[in-house]
This record gives structure tokens, sequence and C-alpha cells, in this order.
């Protein structure tokens, strides 16, 4: 039998030494709960679990020209990731609740807090959450709780997706969610302005947002602090090799889907949910964290701290209930940023933002595209308006290998001519040129 | 060893990105670019390798050796699982293109992936439906409290508390109450179970619904179960079982005959996902049928021709509990393993677990006091109390083991046990192993008695000697800036 070591000699032999049968260690559980029977396949070999499974990897088209993001990123990942994240010490340890023989996890955890502080300017980071939008969650939950408030605004112009999980999570609270239309691609101050009052508890931006557009939020975090409300910003991590940090625009909180770090596309997950604040609030952040020590001969080392948030010691008065995290992810993100370094992730940005103006300008040539957001500047995405709604469009170009890019009608109504498109690294100017002219034969 | 930050050298480089091959050059306004660079460190990709490797050589996992830490299942994860999480067709798939308009059929591998797992995990709890799109099992459990509210809500129902005993994991009481519930503690009776009595005079109009582990957190399963949730339902409140422990069941029993409504599985305990050091697990959720219309969406369908499509028209729905099917790569390494297994290994799972975990605590009871002695399942959970007369607690008794060459039990949980030492040796573990440990475990009860100093100075063996965590929380350094 795979997976299990002892042998049937050596169950006889240990059931003899307990005086017991195999049927006797079950003698617990009633009689009438015991299954008749197991409807599942027999068992497969490996070799053919390989094979079935190789199987339906082909079925699934994924080597096509991809302009998709929305949030999850077509990146490049160097081939020391995963050679590295695969070392077995890391990915079949759990949770390092045992400081002295998990001081690989324990370190790699700071050194990943010290990056998303470094790149977001910010202060404390945990060591991982799920992903981008259970982020967003919980990054509400800290805000609600650290200013006694229960009123959340959020801007439209925030991922959809994200914005559809924090209406599933707080279905069942007193809490008031807001969302406040974006204008021109960007949030509308007025209507923020206008949303503000006694009971917010947070405004939610997104820079760049889910049109790919950039923005300053300085002159939201004045008039949010001035009401007393925090500034949660949401952000994409390979932009803040470029694009000025949510800490300079004042932001208190700041999360954001951590998947472009060296994480594969892999249908959805598992990704990096990332938070990080001010020192401040260090006491309220859910999750993991690790901190900085020294042992009893002084030498430096690494444990878990501020455990007093936790579920395992504050059970229902615990500042989140999450225990297993996205640690191995967090340490791919790690080994990603260690690998760009510090020229490496401004030239990547910057690659990416040239690629996609080519695109946007080689699109926009076409003469049925149109740019809705004409004033906006964007990092490596950005929205086109076409004659009709893009999908038949969209249906017609996977159809030739290409994915140009999402139609926004289903999350954005009056938006039902718009596709949202992502350039990459990845994608060369032959493929960008591939992309516009299919759209040109098709339109 | 040296954080990374401090091995950085300027100008330093580790890849080298393509070629720009556009002349366009973006136009950004300098207002919204970056002023001052992120501090990175700058290296060479071989400095990145020995930095990395040698911190994993400062780790410990199932695979270095035997890691018996109770209620993690830390059983050994398959090499193919790994292997068949990095096939292209996989790993390069963009989520939202199932999305697409003609993007379903380009995707019918890694959909027909999430159907067949559903379909395996309701065979194997006996439910009529589940999510894989939790992305642990706390995240189950909050699913789960979410759907409970669900159905009271559309039933008119005026529910506000949930029901726990005190030996349940800690993230029972945070999910309920981050869901907007009171949490009220059942206590255990003196056999280690939840007090039935106590349970009957707790129910009442205002029970939403109960979480219950079973087995327990002590290994101890519950023979009353089935009249356990008899009760709850004639207050109209459902069953939550925490799945944490089901890998003592496998094949033998189904928390969907016992009368559970919702059950969360731990994918990265009972199927053999690897806990990567703190996650990504995965926490699939399972209903019962009168609850289906409550799933979070999508939920994978499969057409009569064969087909699959995601659902998102479910009117009764909570809602999107992720931004889309959950973590994939980890349901795919859970779905090999369960297709390894079949329908004859799956109780041979159980039958090893409870096999291994009885057979250790038969040979350490003489040595370490058993306060609930009888037939366990997966687990059993001593007490350090002896040893602690003689100043030796269960945290000494975890750093004697690690000098051994052991991952300690999980200690001082569950919280009804003082001086806990909960160990959980799971099926992959061979008895070599576990006579090594039990060895291990015996010297240093001896140790306590006549020489505790020496257990009191472990671990001699690690990089680092017991850490500091008092000044630590006191005045944290949690980042290198």
């Amino acid at each position: 039998m795979p997976f299990i070591a002892n042998t049937n000699q050596q169950r006889q032999e240990m059931l003899a030494e307990l005086a017991l049968t195999m049927d006797q260690l079950f003698a617990d559980i009633p009689a009438d709960l015991r299954c008749a029977t197991l409807d599942v396949p027999e068992a497969m070999s490996e070799q053919s679990v390989r094979q079935h499974l190789s199987r339906l990897a082909r079925k699934n088209s994924s080597q096509m020209i991809n302009f998709l993001g929305a949030g999850i990123y077509d990146h490049f990942i160097p081939a020391a990731v995963d050679a590295l994240v695969s070392r077995s010490e890391f990915y079949t340890a759990y949770t390092p609740y045992q400081p002295e023989i998990s001081q690989g996890t324990l370190q790699a955890m700071y050194e990943y807090q010290s990056v998303i502080c470094r790149l977001t300017d910010m202060e404390v980071s945990n060591a991982s959450l799920y992903d981008g939008g259970s982020a967003l969650y919980e990054a509400a939950v800290l805000a609600v709780r650290a200013t006694g408030r229960e009123q959340l605004i959020v801007d439209d112009s925030c991922n959809p997706l994200y914005r559809n999980v924090l209406r599933t999570y707080t279905r069942n609270l007193p809490w008031e969610l807001v969302e406040t239309r974006s204008a021109e691609g960007l949030p509308d101050r007025q209507r923020i302005k206008a949303q503000l009052n006694e009971r917010t508890a947070a405004v939610i931006v997104q820079n760049p947002n889910f049109f790919g557009s950039l923005d300053d939020f300085s002159d939201i975090a004045e008039y949010t602090h001035a009401s007393g409300a925090l500034l949660i910003v949401a952000c994409y991590p390979i932009s803040l090799g470029l694009v000025k940090t949510p800490g300079q625009m004042g932001a208190d909180i700041v999360i954001g889907e951590g998947q472009s770090l060296g994480l594969p596309l892999a249908f959805g997950g598992p990704y990096l949910g990332f938070i990080a604040t001010r020192r401040n609030f260090m006491r309220k952040i859910p999750g993991r964290i690790v901190g900085r020590t020294v042992d009893l001969k002084g030498r430096t080392g690494f444990v878990l701290t501020l455990q007093a948030r936790e579920q395992h010691i504050r059970r229902e008065k615990a500042v989140s209930n999450i225990c297993s995290n996205h640690s191995l992810c967090a340490l791919t993100a790690l080994v990603y940023l260690c690998l760009l370094g510090k020229k490496g992730l401004p030239e990547l940005a910057r690659l990416c933002a040239d690629k996609a103006a080519y695109a946007h300008q080689r699109l926009l040539n076409i003469p049925a595209v149109k740019t809705p957001f004409p004033a906006t500047c964007f990092f490596n995405e950005f929205v086109i308006e076409l004659p009709s709604c893009p999908e038949h469009l969209t249906e017609r170009l996977l159809e030739k290998q290409i994915i140009p890019g999402l139609p926004l009608g289903r999350y954005y109504p009056d938006m039902h001519k718009c596709l949202l498109i992502a350039v990459t690294e990845k994608r060369s100017k032959e493929q960008i040129d591939i992309l516009a002219r299919a759209m040109e034969q098709a339109l | 060893m040296k954080l990374i930050f401090e091995k950085s050298v300027l100008s330093r480089r580790a890849l080298r990105l393509p070629n720009k091959d556009v002349d366009t050059v973006a136009n950004i306004n300098d207002s919204l670019l970056r002023t001052r660079v992120a501090d990175l460190p700058e290296l060479s990709e071989l400095d990145v390798v020995r930095h990395f490797t040698e911190l994993s050589r400062r780790n410990y996992g199932v695979d270095t050796n035997f890691y018996p830490l109770g209620s993690c299942t830390m059983k050994y994860n398959p090499k193919v699982a790994e292997h068949i999480a990095r096939l292209p067709g996989f790993t390069e798939l963009h989520p939202l293109l199932a999305r697409l308009p003609g993007g379903e059929k380009l995707t019918q591998g890694a959909l027909a992936v999430l159907y067949e797992t559903d379909l395996l995990l309701r065979e194997i709890c006996g439910l009529a439906a589940f999510t894989t799109g939790p992305f642990a099992g706390a995240h189950g459990e909050l699913t789960g409290v979410m759907i409970m509210a669900a159905y009271h809500r559309h039933k008119g129902n005026d529910k506000r508390t949930i029901l726990i005993p005190d030996n349940a994991h800690g993230t029972n009481p945070a999910s309920a109450a981050l869901a907007g519930y009171q949490v009220q503690t059942i206590p255990s009776d003196k056999t280690g179970l939840m007090d039935v009595t106590a349970l009957g005079q707790a129910l009442n109009d205002q029970t939403a619904g109960v979480m219950l582990t079973c087995p327990n957190t002590l290994g101890l399963f519950h023979p009353r179960v089935k009249q356990i949730c008899r009760m709850v339902h004639d207050f109209d409140a459902l069953m939550y079982y925490d799945g944490a422990n089901l890998n003592a069941l496998l094949g033998y029993a189904r928390p969907g005959e016992m009368g559970f409504d919702i059950v969360h599985v731990n994918l990265h305990k009972t199927f053999a996902t690897p806990h990567g050091g703190g996650g990504p697990g995965a926490g699939p959720v399972g209903l019962c049928k009168n609850l289906i219309d409550y799933l979070p969406v999508p939920i994978v369908h499969k057409k009569k021709d064969g087909s699959y499509f995601l659902d998102y028209d479910r009117p009764a729905s909570i809602g999107p509990i992720g931004a889309f099917y959950g973590n994939f790569a980890i349901i795919l390494r859970a779905y090999a393993y369960i297709l390894m297994l079949g329908r004859e290994g799956l109780p041979r799972v159980a039958e090893n677990a409870v096999l291994n975990a009885n057979y250790l605590k038969e040979k350490l009871k003489p040595y370490f006091d058993l306060p609930f002695d009888q037939l366990c399942k997966h687990e059993c959970v001593f007490s350090a109390s002896r040893q602690a007369k003689n100043g030796i607690h269960a945290l000494d008794i975890a750093k004697a083991l690690i000098d051994r060459g052991f991952h300690p039990p999980t200690i001082y949980f569950p919280l009804t046990v003082p001086e806990a030492l909960m160990i959980e040796p799971t099926e992959t573990e061979s008895r070599q192993s576990l006579d090594a440990f039990i060895q291990a475990m015996i010297e240093i009860a001896q140790l306590a008695q006549t020489n505790p100093q020496q257990i009191t100075s472990c671990p001699q063996t690690t990089v680092v000697s017991r850490l500091d965590e008092t000044s630590v929380a006191r005045h944290p350094d949690l980042a290198c800036l």
C-alpha cells in the first residue's frame, strides 16, 4: 500500500501487543455509523495517475498569447524561484511553533515582512494572508476595530472580484458598505467626500486601479484622516518598482495580491495576500507575525510574536480566525524579489509600462478603437472602447489562440463596450502586433 | 546567520531582463512616480541560492524526520503530487480564462479536477455537495458559519449563539465571532467528551448551531454524536463538523451519516498536501442536501454532453468567498492523492493512523500521565504533570525531543489538559519511527527524575538555543527597514 509504512506483519504484531483486533480499534464508533460501502474508484498507480492528470492538463489551453490580467498577471518566473521553494525542508514543515528548528521559515518570514514594508513604504507587515480579496476583508476588519466605526467607503475602481468577496463577508455584520462611482477611470473625489462622515471607518481605493489607471491619493488621505477614518490602499506590487507608494500617499493600511511576485497563474491559486500598516496598529494586524530576538547566548534568532492577537490564544476575541496562511507563497515572493533586486524591479516595472504604452498606441491606431479615459496615466493595463460589445470579438480571438483581455460589461454595465488589456514583460512586440491585426480583422 | 539585506553588494545583479523591443516610453506624470527606489538587496543568483539553501537547512519538515504535531496530521506529502501540480497545463492557466465567452471549453481539464474532487469528497464525507473554494480550514469554518447564517436568515430565524466545546480548536470560536455570532462554551465531561447534559441545558431558540470536532482534540470519538445532532436539529440549529481530525475516519465513518449539516476538510492534513511552513492549505466545505442553495459561487457542474461549466447563477448563494475557485494547485494534489489511495487505500489510512496512535499511547502510558485512558483515534494527549512536579514542563520535553532528532508534539493544547502533549503519529510512519520516538520519550521521562537540568538546558544541538519571546513581544522588531 503506497504511503503506509507498516507491513501486514508489523500491524499484526502491534495489534497483538495491544491485545486488540483492528475492528476493536474502531469499537467506539457505533455500528450504525460505520461505512457500509465506499464508492471511490480503485487505487491507481503513480504511473496511471500521472497519465490521467497529464491528459487533463492537456485539455487546458495554457499556451495562448495572453493579455488577460485583472489583478492576476502573467509575469516570467525565474527557475531559481521554484528550485528554492521546492526544498522540502521548507514545504513539508508546518507553522514554526518550535523556533529552534524553524529558523529557516522564521528568518525568511522576517525578511519577507521587511521587503513588503520596503516596497510599500510601511512599517509593519504580517507573514501572509490567503489572497488579495481576503486581505481587503482583513484590512476592513482592522479599520473597523481600530476606529470603532462601521461604515466603509469602497471606490468602484477597486477590483470588483474583491468587492464581491467583501460583500459576502459583511452580509451578517452590522457594517455599512458604500460603493462610490468612479469618474474618468479614477475615484471621484466629490462622491467620496459626500459619503465621508463620523461613522466612516475607512476609505478603500486601489492603485493602479482595476482599469490600470494611476492616481495619487494624497488628497484623499488628507480628508479621510481629517474625518477620523483610515485610508486603505490596494496595490499591485510590481508597479511599486515605478509608481508612488501607498506609504508616500499617507495610507494607513496597504493590501494587495502578491501573485505577480513569482507565483504561477495556477487557475486561481494558491496566491498571496499581503497586508502592511503602521506600527500603531501592529497589535491589531491579523495572522502570523515574526519578530527578531536573541537566544540565551545572545545570538540573533526569530520567533512568532504578538500571539495575543491570535485565535489559538484569544479564541472568539482574536483579531482574525486565520491559522494556516500562505507562508510558502510569501517565501516565493521573497525569493523572487531578491532575484530581481533593487535595480531589477524598477527596470521590470518600466519595461511592462513601456510595452503596455506601445500596445495602447498600436490598438488606438485602429479606427474603431477608442480610449474611454484619455486623460489618465496607466501602468501596464488599460481599457479600450470598441464599437460594440467585445464578447463576440473575444470569442473569435480565443479561437486564434489569443486571449485579448477582459470584457468589462459583467462588472461595469455602462462599460459594456470596453475591454481591459494587460501587458507584461512576457508579451513581445510581435505578439502585440498579432493582437492588433487580429482585432483589425475582427472589427 | 546574516539577513539577506546584509549580503547585498552595490550593483550586483541576478537576473537579466528581456531586451526592450518597443520604442515607446510610458507617459506617466512625475507626480505619480516613486521618488526613492525600494531598497531590495543586490545579489547574484548564487548569493540568493546559497542564502535560501542555508535557511532551508535551519528548518525541519516531514521529510527530515518524525513530526507528530497533534491536530496537524503531518503525514508524508507524495512527490508525485508536486510533479503534477507543476504541469504547465495547470500552472499557466489564468483563472479568468474560464469566465471569458468561449473560455470554458479551454479550461475543461481544470474544471474536471474541481468537479471530480467535489464528487470524491462527497462520497468520503457522506454529503450532497462541496465547494472547493475555501483557502484553509479556518476559511472553511467562516464559510460554513456564513452558510449557517444564510440558512437562518432565509427561514426568518433570529438566532445569535453558536455552541462550541471547551477543547475545540481556537479557530472555531474565532470564525463564529467573525461571522457575527456570540460564542458559548460547552464543558467536557469526565471522559473528555462534550457533556451532553450541559449541551441540552445550553440549547435554546437562540442557538444557531454547534461546532464539533469528532474525533475531538483529545483523539476521542463521541459515541453519542448521532444523538447530539438530533438534539441540535430539534432547535432548528445546524451541526458543523470541523474536519481537522477526519484522518481517523476515512472509509470508516462519514460525518454526513452522523447528522452533520456542514463539514470542512483540511486537504493539507487528511489529503496529504504539504503544509508549506504554515500554508497554503485548502479547506473545502461540504453540505447536506437542504443547504445546497447557499453554497458559495461558483460551483462546477457537468452538462449532458460531458463538458463542465461554472455556475454563478445561484440566487440564494452566500456569494463568492474568494476571487476564483480556491487553492487550485492544492486541490489538484489532493485529487491525485485520493486517486492513488482509492477504495482500498482510504480505510487503510484510518486503520494505520489509529493503530499507530494507540500503539504510542500504550507504550508511553507507564511514563506519562494519560488523563483520558481509553481507546483513541488518530492522536492521544498526555500530560506532563508528573514531570512538572520536578520542574520539567511540556515545553522542556519538547526541547529535549528536538535534541533527539524529533519534532515535538503539539504542546499546551487542548487547553483543558494541563501540560498537554498532543501526539499524532499519522499512518505514514512505521513502527521503527514510533519505537525510536517512544525510546526518546522514555529517556526524557527518566531524566526528568534523575537529572532534570539536562532537560531544562535543551536544545543544545540547534543553530539557536531557547529564544527570548517576552522582550520581542514587548518591543517588537518586526522588519529590517
